[in-house]
């Protein structure tokens, strides 16, 4: 056992399964030399050469649509996206060709592929380097998007999604790269994707949150527990697309009460999915409306104001006190 | 049947002041003292500000940002050449021209502070803000020279930077196909600094030149020794006048070299050596420039003296006006959603208030 960080954690994802299997390849700006602007390909060019491991030009579009062709022809590319925010550039790549080769073959052709990328505020980056879309990419049917919380579910997830075999948006929490450490074990560990975890068990309230947002919701939900004696039951989403409302239903069916916790802006985001889900499978166990704590409908603004608009434990702290005395 | 040849093509590089600061006197355009002075004073500005600027992000008091040091010629030449018609479509590397422009210090700094306040020019309003999207810009720059034609402008040109790494972008080669197709005004200038962060530039593209990028378009292109001010002056302002007057866009590569990191966020000893930032070192526009004004007369090291505080003292005050703005109002970002506040988006406006005062 080994406590590693979020980087960490996912560089020894990518090289265990590049030390397995010789088709999986590396590609993206600055992932070789450099090893990548976060460090998380750490070692990699070394280890396994320039043919696995390609500094590519600078063109996104160009990084994803050359792995469409190389995941066609049997390799396992795992591209990566410096910031999310540079990821619109390869859009039309991924809803034009990646998510349809299936779907137009009727199951002749696949492409898996992952694409990785950095992703969330909070580090007091330059524009672009700090939303968060997981709700546009989650629109495309047939691409799966995931969103680690933790090192430890980072590498079980990131190993599951490299073994996919569609394509798959890997979106990691830039603030919590380095934010803590945690045990992960030695042996291979695979998570299932499109399976929420319950984090914690409880019966009073359901709060769900993913990514960055889960560290704020542990602490507010061990502060509800400390100050109000309540029972929380806890939820990291884990995977966005396809979503795991069965998972989500019963555990409100069980506590009557919901809070989700979004980084992203309010409309059309996950958090609207998911009370959706509600909706259709839990309507009726309800006893307070479900409320969602997200970001605003504004562009996120640049870091001198960015964290005023990112919901903190606080803000959680007192939705959840707020659905529990509705 | 013979083979014909349909096209046969060459690429010329420009250089007029040399490595050490030696001028080609054929080639030495005809700048009036004035210009000259002009030029050297924005470049010292564009120097000094960088270094103030890297100081502040060292103590945490701005964001990150990347530095020009030694790409000064590239792109504050041109941005000297520019008229007040003219419109400035740049990158991210280019605070100087932008400061030559009218750009404030005070607004560089709030901008690299993280407040869209930044942004608000004051003096020339046809500059665009940074655009941290690699190469997008340059389509911007083509849709601004199709419109200044249509609106049947004349004597307006566009100048658009960017650096080496944006010509992979398909958003470059896109710009430069229409720019060719529509013939329009504008001036391409790619400052090749060798780097597009730990890429170097012969993995960026197999090509020999940037230049000869132009050639596929089948627009006017040329690289010239981008540390050479003498040398950029004069491209860049035979490729304004061609733009002015109705001959199309043009493609200079600035061949320079990023002396610092890539952003204050970046560790170049990772991917680069010593030994190369050396060489280039002894190319520093600056200093040939500074060499060549004093062989002309014109300067001595008692006016660098002079300049040196005069700029320094601007400086501080620009930092000066920077610090006194500490009530930026937080909910600022709800107002320029849209023209027109929606009803949902006032009522998020008074949640956040909420949220914030609790
Ligand atoms: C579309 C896009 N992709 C990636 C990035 C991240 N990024 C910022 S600057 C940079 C390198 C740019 O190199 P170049 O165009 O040569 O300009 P330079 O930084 O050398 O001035 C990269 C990869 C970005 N800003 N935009």
């Amino acid at each position: 056992m080994a406590k590693l960080n979020m980087v960490q954690a996912i560089n020894l994802a990518l090289e265990t399964e590049m030390a397995k299997d010789e088709s999986v390849i590396v590609l993206g700006e600055d992932v070789g030399r450099d090893e990548g602007v976060f460090r998380v390909t750490a070692g990699l060019l070394e280890k396994f050469g320039e043919s696995r491991v390609i500094d590519t030009p600078l063109a996104e579009s160009a990084i994803i649509g050359t792995s469409i062709g190389m995941a066609l022809a049997g390799m396992k590319p795992v591209g990566e996206m410096q910031f999310s925010g540079f990821s619109y550039l390869m859009v039309h790549q991924l809803e034009g060709h990646a998510s349809r080769f299936r779907g137009r073959s009727l199951g002749e052709w696949n492409v898996p592929l992952v694409i990785r990328m950095p992703y969330g505020g909070g580090v007091r980056a330059l524009e672009h380097h700090s939303e968060s879309r997981e709700g546009l990419y989650s629109t495309i049917p047939g691409v799966k998007v995931v969103i680690p919380s933790t090192p430890r579910n980072a590498r079980a997830l990131l190993l599951a999604a490299i073994r996919d075999p569609d394509p798959v948006i890997f979106m990691e929490p830039k603030r919590s790269y380095r934010a803590f450490r945690e045990e992960v074990p030695e042996e291979e560990e695979i998570m299932e994707i499109g399976k929420a975890q319950i984090v914690q068990e409880g019966s009073d309230i359901t709060v769900i949150a993913w990514g960055a947002m889960m560290r704020p919701a542990i602490k507010a939900v061990d502060e509800i527990k400390e100050k109000l004696g309540k029972s929380v039951e806890l939820i990291d989403l884990l995977t966005m697309n396809p979503m795991d409302g069965l998972t989500v239903a019963e555990s409100v069916k069980k506590t009557g009460r919901c809070v989700i916790v979004q980084e992203a802006p309010k409309t059309m985001g996950i958090a609207s999915e998911v009370i959706a889900q509600i909706n259709d499978r839990a309507l009726m166990y309800l006893e307070a409306p479900v409320k969602r704590l997200t970001n605003y409908d504004v562009m996120t603004p640049y870091f001198g104001r960015e964290m005023n608009y990112v919901p903190g434990q606080e803000n959680i702290y007192k939705a959840i006190e707020e659905t529990l005395n509705y | 049947m013979p083979i014909k040849e349909v096209g046969h093509y060459s690429v010329s590089y420009l250089q007029i002041l040399d490595a050490s600061g030696n001028v080609d006197k054929e080639l030495e355009p005809k700048i009036s003292d004035e210009d000259l002075l002009a030029l050297y004073r924005g470049m010292v500005m564009g120097r000094a500000v960088d270094q103030r600027m890297l100081n502040l992000q060292r103590q945490g008091r701005i964001g990150t940002f990347a530095p020009s040091t030694g790409q000064e010629a590239a792109h504050i030449v041109p941005a000297f050449l520019m008229n007040d018609k003219d419109w400035f479509v740049g990158a991210f590397r280019e605070t100087g021209a932008r400061l030559l422009r009218g750009e404030t210090i005070t607004q560089t700094l709030l901008y690299y502070n993280g407040f869209e306040e930044g942004n608000k020019r004051s003096g020339n309003r046809r500059i665009l803000p940074v655009s941290i999207i690699v190469a997008g810009q340059a389509l911007h720059a083509v849709g601004i020279g199709y419109a200044m034609k249509y609106q049947g402008e004349k004597d307006t040109s566009v100048i658009c930077i960017m650096g080496d790494g944006a010509t992979s972008e398909g958003d470059f080669h896109e710009a430069l196909n229409f720019a060719g197709v529509w013939n329009v005004p504008v001036v391409f200038i790619v400052q090749n600094n060798q780097w597009a962060i730990s890429l170097p530039r012969e993995k960026q593209t197999s090509s020999k030149t940037l230049a000869q990028k132009s050639i596929a378009f089948d627009i006017p292109g040329i690289q010239v020794d981008g540390n050479d001010p003498l040398g950029m002056y004069v491209a860049t302002k035979e490729a304004l006048e061609r733009a002015r007057t109705g001959g199309g866009p043009t493609l200079i590569e600035a061949v320079t070299y990023r002396l610092m990191m890539h952003t204050t966020a970046d560790d170049p000893k990772k991917y680069r050596q010593d030994d190369e930032v050396e060489g280039w070192q002894a190319k520093d526009p600056l200093i040939r420039f500074k060499k060549y004004l004093e062989d002309k007369g014109l300067w001595d090291e008692q006016k660098e003296e002079a300049l040196q505080g005069a700029t320094k003292e601007e400086i501080d005050a620009g930092v000066k006006a920077f610090e006194e703005f500490t009530e930026l109002p937080p909910e600022a970002c709800f107002d320029h959603v849209f023209a027109k506040m929606t009803p949902e988006l006032e009522e998020q406006k008074q949640d956040f208030l909420k949220r914030k005062g609790s």
